[in-house]
């Protein structure tokens, strides 16, 4: 890890210090900082805050927002919430799959593209939804993901 | 700005503040709630923007963003005041032409609504069937702030009943008002509030602690992220209300990391909330403090559960733990702590501003109050609806949500979240409360309430919900952890034709296990799905199981799809959008789907055109097999 980064971690501890309770709040900060969780950043968090590795690795691991590995380029949001799903999200999120070759919650060996699934994004009325770098594609139709996916590059 | 220290000085400001606004001034509101949002929002604000300035009109129409409005349906929604003309769809091409109708006091007749039943075009927002037949005492206000200027909720009267309460109320009245009200939380349990109020009250221990429940992991809900976004003070005075009653100085507002924009609503309004003074030391005069953070969730399920949001506030890993001590006694570092839902706050300023009798009378018996409902799935209006509670089902989905669009048939209407359950149409006339719910099998939750039409499996939809569980599922106990996943698998191997006699029998008894030894009530409710699908589409287990045929057709490993040779006109259309390049054909050549290559994506069946209608869909029977070669080309006769 370069040291910029963990010039950043640092910052983000700053912040914090002498605050109870923050462990998860810091992590949320360095996740959406570098998009994601290096194994230095929690070596350095312990360092610092003298709080065991085990235990921050144990929050980093049991959260969905965090992420232990890099992610890609391109985040793809497939939203499987109960009234996308009614619409065929898993149709959609097929799809995907068999596009890039990847399961959900992986990222493509060419670093591009992370496929996740959300729930519900509070927009059902367009479902199914798709958000990929936070723009939203609505009513999709799995003969459309092709085409949305060629689109980011 | 001065910190307002009596509730004279919060009625000189809002007086104040009114005479700075000319009423009859045009205002375009503009929704920007995450529906309009996905619409584009965005770009129809600027456009509208630019179009003033090009107009040569600044200073004479002011523009207000505003949370959701609830008519998600028809984003993005504008609205015009003084009149309150409001526009559907709005594209950032029409800002030109809607400027200018504001300019000459006219109405742009193609922006505005169509009564898909009269035909007719309704002018005015709240004519509009889907909010006429709505009564939005909690909801209402979004549509008329801009929840990022304290103003506006000043303007309204906010922060109203904080005085009344601090200033004229012992915190002993304010929780006998509450607990007269018979408000039930609104988050799940439909527990009574001020008996839980009470319970933190007298616990013993210092400091007590008053948190907002803003988690809100049900996978189709959306209600508590348009309140917390679009009036997020509405929720603060409640909780600073509450917290006065209790004897609490210092709250809460756990929200979930994926409503970034609530997070950063809610920030501000603290921030403005201290600045006034409503919030922080000696909140008018009456020398209470109050204190309030944010804490952002990181994508648990399981933390939304009162314990493990407690022990997520305080920077550990949101396991629930067993309830042996309630909350109440022991929370947050072991004080006394009182957890309400989102929209369980925002009622209290309602209750106090007033009285518990007009709440009362409100809703059915014992389940007072209004609730917001999401109403999403198959249903025409897509939104979020306020109804007094006792509401019946077919008013909700048949008046307000405008039925099931494309004529489909209603099939159930699924409530509670993940681990509520699905109502068939036997029972849209029951009133929906808190104890209707229970009775039918499911529950309210948080309110979600999915429609679905005949093209829904139900052994597909219990699949779905556990699918969602066995992945929330903490894991800290055994009989959640273990008895879903078993359940999952069992429900999988029927969907995907492995299943044998017995499966049914054999969910039954897991359900029973799971529910009754579970740690919380994630697994406590997790048979939900499957109990009330048994209870009441068993008949569609049997025919995965005993026919290996998905009625609905949704089960992709038990369904099929063939060209029928004689209905296909070789138009090509499927051939060209299926995604695999599955179907084989040409011009004047018969389609035929390659059965190996086919992933059952369905759109071919789909997009096969009406007048065609080539594509069969099958289950439970062998695919006919294609026609020979010689039998595909097709000869037209020459006119
Ligand atoms: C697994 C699980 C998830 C929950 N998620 C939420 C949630 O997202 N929002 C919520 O308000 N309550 C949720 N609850 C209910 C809370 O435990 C709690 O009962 C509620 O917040 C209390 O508020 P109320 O009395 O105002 O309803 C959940 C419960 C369980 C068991
Ligand atoms: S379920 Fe997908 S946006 Fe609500
Ligand atoms: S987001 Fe605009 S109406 Fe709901």
């Amino acid at each position: 890890m370069v040291t910029v980064e963990l010039d950043k971690v640092d910052e983000i501890i700053d912040g914090y210090v002498g605050e109870e309770g923050i462990l998860i709040q810091l992590l949320l900060d360095i996740q959406s900082e570098l998009n994601w969780i290096p194994k230095e950043a929690l070596e350095r968090i312990s360092e610092r805050l003298k709080i065991p590795v085990s235990q921050i690795y144990r929050i980093a691991s049991f959260y969905k927002a965090m992420s232990l590995t890099p992610r890609g380029k391109h985040i793809i949001n497939v939203c499987l919430g109960t009234a996308c799903h009614v619409r065929g999200g898993q149709r959609i999120m097929d799809r995907a799959k068999e596009l890039l070759g990847i399961k959900e919650g992986e990222t493509t060996p060419d670093m591009k593209f992370t496929l996740e699934r959300v729930n519900c994004l509070g927009c059902c009325a367009l479902g199914p939804v798709v958000v990929v770098d936070g723009e939203y594609h609505g009513k999709v139709a799995p003969a459309k993901v092709e085409k949305t996916l060629k689109s980011y590059d | 700005m001065p910190k307002l220290n009596s509730p004279a000085e919060l009625e000189e400001l809002r007086q104040e503040t009114l005479a700075k606004r000319d009423p009859n001034k045009p205002c375009i509101t503009l929704c920007s709630g995450t529906g309009c949002h996905a619409y584009g929002s965005e770009k129809v604000n600027a456009a509208f923007a630019e179009e003033i300035k090009k107009q040569g009109l600044e200073g004479e129409i002011d523009i207000r963003r505003t949370g959701c409005h609830g008519f998600c349906e028809r984003g993005t929604l504008v609205v015009i005041y003084p009149k309150e003309i409001c526009y559907t769809n709005v594209q950032p091409e029409d800002a030109a032409e809607v400027v200018q109708s504001v300019k000459e006091s006219k109405v742009v007749d193609r922006l505005l609504y169509t009564d898909p039943v009269t035909g007719e075009k309704i002018t005015y927002e709240l004519e509009i069937p889907f909010y006429a037949n709505q009564q939005r005492t909690i909801f209402g206000p979004n549509r008329r702030i801009d929840p990022q200027n304290i103003e506006d909720y000043l303007a309204l009267g906010g922060y109203r009943a904080l005085a009344k309460a601090l200033t004229q109320m012992t915190p002993e009245a304010v929780l006998e008002e509450v607990k007269r009200s018979n408000l039930r939380g609104r988050g799940g349990g439909g527990f009574s509030t001020g008996r839980k109020w009470e319970a933190t009250r007298d616990a013993p221990g210092e400091p007590k602690y008053v948190i907002v429940n803003c988690d809100e992991g049900d996978p189709g809900a959306y209600m508590n992220r348009a309140l917390m976004e679009g009036n997020p003070h509405s929720v603060l005075e409640g909780l600073a209300i509450g917290a006065y009653a209790i004897g609490s100085h210092e709250g809460f507002i756990y929200v979930r990391a994926e409503y970034p924009l609530a997070v950063e609503n809610v920030g501000i309004a603290i921030r403005q909330a201290e600045e006034y003074g409503l919030l922080g030391e000696n909140i008018f005069g009456s020398g209470f403090d109050f204190k309030v953070k944010v804490h952002r969730g990181a994508g648990a399920f399981v933390s939304g559960e009162s314990s493990a949001l407690m022990t997520a506030i305080e920077g550990k890993v949101g396991e629930p733990r067993p309830k042996y001590i309630h909350t109440s006694e022991k929370g947050i570092w072991d004080g006394p702590s009182c957890l309400n839902n989102v929209e369980t706050w925002a009622n209290v300023p309602l209750i106090i501003n007033n009285g518990a009798a007009w709440f009362d009378s409100i809703g059915s018996e014992r389940n007072t109050g209004t609730k917001i409902f999401s109403l999403v799935g198959k249903v025409n209006n897509t939104g979020l609806v306020e109804v007094p509670l006792g509401t019946s089902l077919r008013h909700i989905i048949y008046n307000i949500g405008g039925g099931i669009p494309g004529g489909k048939k209603f099939k159930v209407v699924q409530t509670g979240g993940p681990s509520g359950g699905c109502i068939p149409e036997q029972f849209l006339d029951s009133p929906i409360d808190f104890d209707e719910l229970t009775k039918l099998g499911s529950m309210m939750g948080s309110g979600g309430m999915i429609v679905m039409d005949e093209d829904t499996c139900m052994v597909d939809t219990a699949r779905y919900f556990l699918d969602f569980l066995s992945d929330e599922s903490c894991g800290k106990c055994t009989p959640c952890r273990e008895g879903i996943r078993q359940m999952l698998g069992i429900l999988t191997d029927i969907c995907e034709g492995r299943s044998k006699e017995g499966d049914i029998e054999l969910l039954e008894e897991l359900a029973e296990v799971v529910k009754d030894t579970s740690l919380c009530a994630l697994g406590g409710t997790a048979p939900n799905p499957i109990l009330t699908t048994l209870r009441y589409f068993r008949d569609e287990y049997k025919a995965h199981i005993e026919q290996k045929k998905c009625p609905a057709f949704v089960c992709k490993e038990l369904t099929s799809y063939y060209i029928d040779p004689a209905k296909c006109e070789a138009c090509m259309i499927c051939l060209r959008n299926c995604p695999t390049g599955a179907i084989d054909g040409g011009k004047g050549k018969i389609h035929v789907v390659d059965q190996s290559k086919c992933t059952k994506c369905g759109t071919c069946f789909d997009i096969c055109p009406d007048r065609f209608n080539a594509v069969v869909r099958i289950s439970g029977e062998p695919v006919p097999p294609p026609p020979s070669e010689e039998e595909r080309v097709i000869v037209r006769v020459e006119k």
